[in-house]
């Protein structure tokens, strides 16, 4: 027992930041960061948090569901960037809703869409029956603006899926280990009198060029991986929809699995990398555009701090 | 030997002439952004079919990345 897709939702903040604007207060440009990222532009948020942007997603894929508020059994939700700590953002979503059902958020930062499917088909075998799960980043609030390297690649945005109990989910992996050095985004250090630990500044750490080299690897592994245990070639594959970290990463990771870039579905460009919230955007766009058809395989690849990364195959 | 590779490696890359990469050339004179480096690093990997762990190494020159190669086969 898993689950079937039944709709899906997003919601973007209306502000567009480009290249350009960006150039304006940064020692940047439009080249170096299409070259570099594959990022034309980004939605970025002048009022909605990230609980704003979830709800708004949530509400989105309700609708394209068909499915009553009333009959959500479970919210998953998971961000990074959330204005508070708590309430969590499932928790504020579900009360925007005015619904009861049970709520509560994860932390796998840009892999937790997997792991929150994963964790839905673990509530479906016990029997809950529809699930809504959501992607939700205000990357705008951990990112350093004054960091070249960083402020140009994320943006903002959340992406929702409503599930039901099906059989669609095919198969998954999931992976951890260290690097806690390589992705880091310390909290505000507080006031304690007492505290000897080091104050860290709360933005986006990244090391660019070990991060490269762990996503590229993770993404071959882990669909090498489930193609091999299902027994299924590349050319069964419809399509890969893999977390829009960075435009190179996805070119060298086609590279190394032989497997054209066009399997590759990519929204970078217009939206940069909203974290976990990226899959779940990039599979609302598909589906509206109709590029994806019931009984499609596709493969979702997600990867970034944990570090972590979680990859599955699921039947449209 | 890795020299070598490396550089027909770079050459083919960037359409120059094998010969003008040495061990002292930077990867920003040749226009190899940082990412670039990277990628050339895992075409060696395969090339030589080993892995090689960054482990915090600055990548700037050719010899630097030939040194990290070295220092695995």
């Amino acid at each position: 027992m898993s689950f079937s897709v039944l709709g899906t939702g997003m919601y973007v903040p209306a502000k567009v930041v480009t290249n350009h604007d960006l150039s304006q207060f940064l020692e940047t440009s439009d080249e170096w960061i299409q070259q570099r990222v594959g990022v034309v532009t980004r939605h970025i948020s002048t009022k909605e948090t990230a609980a704003d942007m979830a709800y708004h997603a949530a509400v989105a894929a309700l609708e394209n569901s068909n499915c009553n508020k009333e009959d959500i059994d479970l919210i998953l939700a998971a961000t990074i960037s959330g204005e508070r700590i708590s309430p969590s953002i499932s928790c504020e979503v579900q009360e925007k809703l005015g619904i009861n059902c049970v709520a509560f958020d994860l932390n796998a930062a840009c892999s937790a869409f997997i792991f929150l499917l994963e964790t839905a088909a673990g509530f479906f075998a016990r029997g809950y029956k529809k699930i809504l799960v959501i992607g939700a980043e205000r990357n705008s609030r951990i990112v350093d603006w004054k960091d070249r390297n960083t402020a140009v690649i994320f943006g903002d945005g959340a992406g929702a899926l409503v599930l039901e109990a099906g059989e669609n989910y095919l198969d998954s992996t999931m992976t951890v280990r260290g690097g806690s050095d390589v992705i880091n985004i310390p909290n505000p250090t507080g006031n304690s009198p007492y505290y000897q630990g080091i104050s860290e500044t709360p933005y986006i750490l990244m090391n660019g060029q070990e991060t490269f080299k762990f996503a590229v690897n993770a993404i071959s592994n882990d669909l090498k991986l489930l193609l091999e245990r299902n027994q299924i070639s590349m050319e069964q594959i419809r399509w890969i929809v893999p977390h829009q970290a960075n435009k190179r990463i996805i070119d060298m990771a086609s590279v190394k699995l032989k497997v054209s870039t066009e399997k590759f579905f990519l929204n970078i460009q217009k939206y940069g990398n909203t974290s976990c919230a990226s899959i779940p955007i990039a599979l609302d766009e598909m589906h509206r555009d109709g590029l994806l058809q019931r009984g499609d395989l596709i493969l979702l690849t997600a990867f970034g701090g944990g570090l972590a990364h979680a990859s599955c195959l699921l039947r449209w | 030997m890795v020299l070598e590779k490396v550089a027909n490696i770079i050459a083919e890359r960037i359409d120059c002439d094998a010969a003008t990469i040495l061990p002292t050339t930077k990867f920003e004179e040749l226009g190899i952004d940082s990412l670039e480096v990277i990628e050339l690093l895992m075409t060696m990997e395969e090339e030589f079919g080993t892995e090689i762990e960054l482990e915090g190494t600055k990548l700037a020159t050719v010899s630097d990345l030939v040194s990290i190669i070295e220092a695995k086969i």
